[in-house]
């Protein structure tokens, strides 16, 4: 016992180490790079440095953690010490999608965005309280695992699998998709390649070393993306405030900037630009209630007016060209028609909007309408807490801690890395409001930034004179919530170094979440459904074969739909967190909570919370559903969780209870240590 | 399996224990979440009150009640005997 303790901690002394060497090591690659570019190296060479570098290293340490040992393979060996393993978590949480556009949310929604922020961190308690500890002292391997073992038989954890797919394959689409779009941009490939490359980065990680090289390459990737994210904010920070410090300086600069919104929300240009909007809105609005014949009327008054053009004494060469851009760009017919012209007016109605405040909480024109935002607010701060404590790739984390008090620890860890970069996005979205609100809005648009140019020549920026007075109003501006974190180094006026990092710190975000979440799927098939289902005779190098060949499909498959751009995917991200919540959480936490539960309310209350959960959300999307109290469709787990969680306890108490063998494992798993386990059985 | 009376007290102070978290959890999200537009007339670090609580404020009780239960959860293992290795 205690030479196994000491072994613990010669292991946990050496990664220390290693993580230390490689963290100097990265710092001095960028500083490196730093001076490199000084003295002339060219942006394009620093983005493809950066991307060789940060690939081979992940690719270096997947080699290195190759493995045919299953328990490695599954759960790293149960010896990832709880910081590595926080580390490793917050690597796995932080998607492209907090990475990238956690930052333009806030931006964009102000109060209202936080309510991802919150429940982001908050469901870590749930995780804390409820999950984490007993399910490393069940200490098996994947999450139907702990079901099938808890109810008994196959049902059980065939819904399980099916739940464990449903809500990790859509969040993997969406973070391959992240990865062609990272690539794409600063290695200058096309999407498909940039996604392709992607590919090929996290399957010779996962594919070798499982589990285990996930592990050890997320620490990596932790590391990166965190001092990614903190190095510009910091930056910027110092340069509007003179202290280093966001977190602590950001009010200060939300007062300025609530104090400069009074001033250009009710300028006068802006507000007649906005009323330009609203009237080119109106315009798109009765051309497609007038439908088909306006379309002909289009395309009449186009032709006629490039005839015009052509038949003039002297022709205008570039005016023509636009002319003849503009009649090829009409739509082809009325389908099309109402699709890119309903586009359009959304767009419009969107600028011509009245702005709110960046600190108001549930702006709304009356009272209704803010009652319904904070309801809103309210349930899905709610679900993505609930969904935090239900979402498969996140809680097996916690089977590879050496012990119960590690997964104890190894979840405050994990909240703790994560909170780093959650703390300072809201920081971040005020510092670049200032600096849009300050030096932008109310300049003249022929002597914008450098950056504004540069991003609005890949759509991220939009600029619309439509007032035609030369100078940028608020309503005139349009932003893609990505382009905020992306553009902080140059908003900041740092070296492009900067942005090569920020782009590797997103790579890194996207990459190892997809890992974690591929692996999941994997699993779920090769060890839930092949071995535990259809051949429990399999031998050891088998499973390691299907597992490896299932990886590598599912990875296809998840590429192809991703190379496919739906245009959804974003809205679906956030539907993951609901299902799993409906699915998983309330048989998890009464399995372990309520000895009572048995396998005919687990299996009803999954499917009900399930089922009800996803009639809401596919009907509210797409088939215009009037939304129950007015709650969005991202916050179906509202319903889905009381629905399933009282299905089972109203179907459990109907049905007899559990055996004996069900109640005992619910004792095992409420203490770390007993003695009957070591006497008789072990679980 | 037979459990001695000392396991049911552990089990009982850690359902106490859990509760007690859960509630400050609660109290740390939702009324503030609620109470935002009251909060919001008190300041902090320059912020109004009811946006610093969702920007930062509950995200530090999170981490703190976290940290907490792992300690609190480590100490009474070793206190009933429950305590791996």
């Amino acid at each position: 016992m205690a030479s196994q303790k000491n072994k613990h901690k010669i292991f946990f002394l050496s990664l220390s180490r290693y993580y230390g060497f490689y963290t100097g090591g990265f710092i001095g690659f960028v500083i490196l790079l730093a001076i490199a570019e000084q003295m002339g190296m060219p942006n394009a060479w620093i983005g493809y440095i950066f991307m060789a570098a940060t690939f081979g290293l992940y690719a270096g340490i997947g080699v290195m953690s190759r493995t045919a040992d299953i328990s490695e393979y599954y759960v790293a060996g149960r010896r990832v010490p709880a910081v590595f393993n926080g580390m490793a978590t917050g690597a796995d949480w932080l998607s492209a999608a907090s990475f990238i556009g956690m930052a333009g949310t806030l931006y964009l929604s102000g109060y209202d965005g936080l309510a991802f922020i919150m429940g982001w961190t908050g469901g870590f308690v749930l995780v804390a309280l409820f999950i984490a500890p007993y399910l490393r002292k069940f200490g098996q391997f994947t999450i139907p695992d702990f079901l099938g073992a808890r109810y008994g038989g196959n049902v059980v954890r065939t819904v399980g699998v099916f739940a464990a797919i449903l809500a990790s394959f859509t969040y993997v689409v969406a973070q391959i998709y992240g990865v062609g779009l990272i690539s794409s941009r600063f290695l200058a490939i096309d999407f498909t390649t940039g996604i392709f490359v992607g590919i090929a980065g996290i399957l010779v990680c996962s594919m070798l070393g499982g589990m285990k090289a996930i592990t050890w390459t997320q620490v990596a990737q932790y590391v990166i993306l965190i001092i990614a994210y903190l190095v510009p904010v910091v930056m910027l920070s110092q340069r509007i405030t003179d202290v280093p410090i966001p977190q602590l300086m950001s009010g200060q600069v939300l007062q300025k900037v609530t104090e400069r919104e009074k001033d250009i929300f009710n300028d006068p240009q802006q507000l007649k630009a906005r009323e330009m909007f609203r009237h080119k809105a109106d315009e798109t609005d009765a051309r497609i209630k007038g439908l088909p014949g306006s379309l002909t009327t289009e395309r009449h008054n186009a032709e006629r007016g490039l005839a015009h053009m052509k038949a003039a004494s002297a022709p205008d060469a570039s005016a023509i060209r636009d002319a003849e851009q503009t009649l090829q760009n009409l739509p082809r017919n009325e389908i099309e028609a109402r699709e890119t012209w309903g586009r359009e007016t959304e767009k419009l109605r969107a600028s011509a909007k009245a702005p709110h405040p960046h600190a108001e909480p549930f702006p709304g024109e009356n009272e209704k309408e803010r009652d319904t935002a904070r309801l809103n607010f309210m349930a899905l701060a709610a679900c993505l807490m609930i969904g935090t404590a239900a979402l498969p790739h996140i809680l097996m984390r916690y089977y590879t801690t050496p012990s119960v008090k590690e997964a104890r620890q190894s979840v405050f860890w994990s909240l703790f890395f994560i909170f780093l970069l959650y703390f300072s996005a809201p920081a971040l979205a005020i510092l670049v409001k200032f600096e849009i609100y300050t030096k932008l809005i109310g300049s003249s648009i022929a002597d914008l930034p450098a950056w504004v140019a540069a991003w609005g020549k890949i759509g991220l920026v939009k600029i619309d004179d439509i007032n035609q007075d030369g100078i940028l109003q608020l309503a005139e501006l349009t932003l893609n919530p990505d382009v905020i974190l992306l553009a902080t180094p140059e908003i900041a006026g740092l070296p492009y170094v900067v942005s090569g990092l920020v782009a590797a710190g997103g790579l890194a975000a996207a990459l190892s979440t997809a890992d974690a979440l591929l692996l999941t799927i994997a699993n779920a098939l090769s060890h839930d459904v092949y071995y535990k289902m259809i051949d429990p005779y399999a031998s050891t190098p088998r499973r390691m074969i299907i597992s490896k060949i299932l990886l590598l499909l599912v990875a296809l498959i998840a590429a192809y739909f991703a190379s496919l751009k739906p245009d959804h995917i974003l809205s679906m991200v956030a539907w993951a967190f609901s299902i799993a919540a409906s699915a998983f959480f309330p048989a998890l936490v009464l399995g372990i909570f309520w000895k009572r539960a048995n396998k005919w309310g687990a299996v009803a209350g999954m499917a009900v919370g399930l089922g009800l959960c996803l009639f809401y959300l596919v009907s509210v999307k797409f088939y215009g559903m009037a939304p129950w109290f007015g709650i969005k469709d991202i916050a179906a787990g509202a319903f889905g969780v009381p629905a399933g969680m009282l299905t089972l306890v109203v179907v459990s108490l109907l049905t007899p209870s559990p055996d004996t063998a069900a109640q005992n494992l619910v004792e095992h798993c409420r203490y770390p240590h007993l003695k009957a386990d070591a006497d008789g059985r072990s679980a | 399996m037979p459990l001695s009376k000392t396991h049911q007290e552990y089990w009982n102070k850690n359902l106490r224990m859990t509760a007690a978290l859960l509630l400050i959890w609660f109290l740390a999200t939702f009324p503030v979440i609620w109470f935002v537009r009251d909060l919001n007339t008190l300041s902090f670090l320059g912020f109004p009150l009811g946006f610093y609580m969702a920007a930062q404020g509950s995200l530090i009780i999170y981490v703190v009640v976290v940290w907490f239960y792992a300690r609190y959860m480590h100490k009474l293992d070793k206190k009933y005997g429950v305590a791996e290795e």
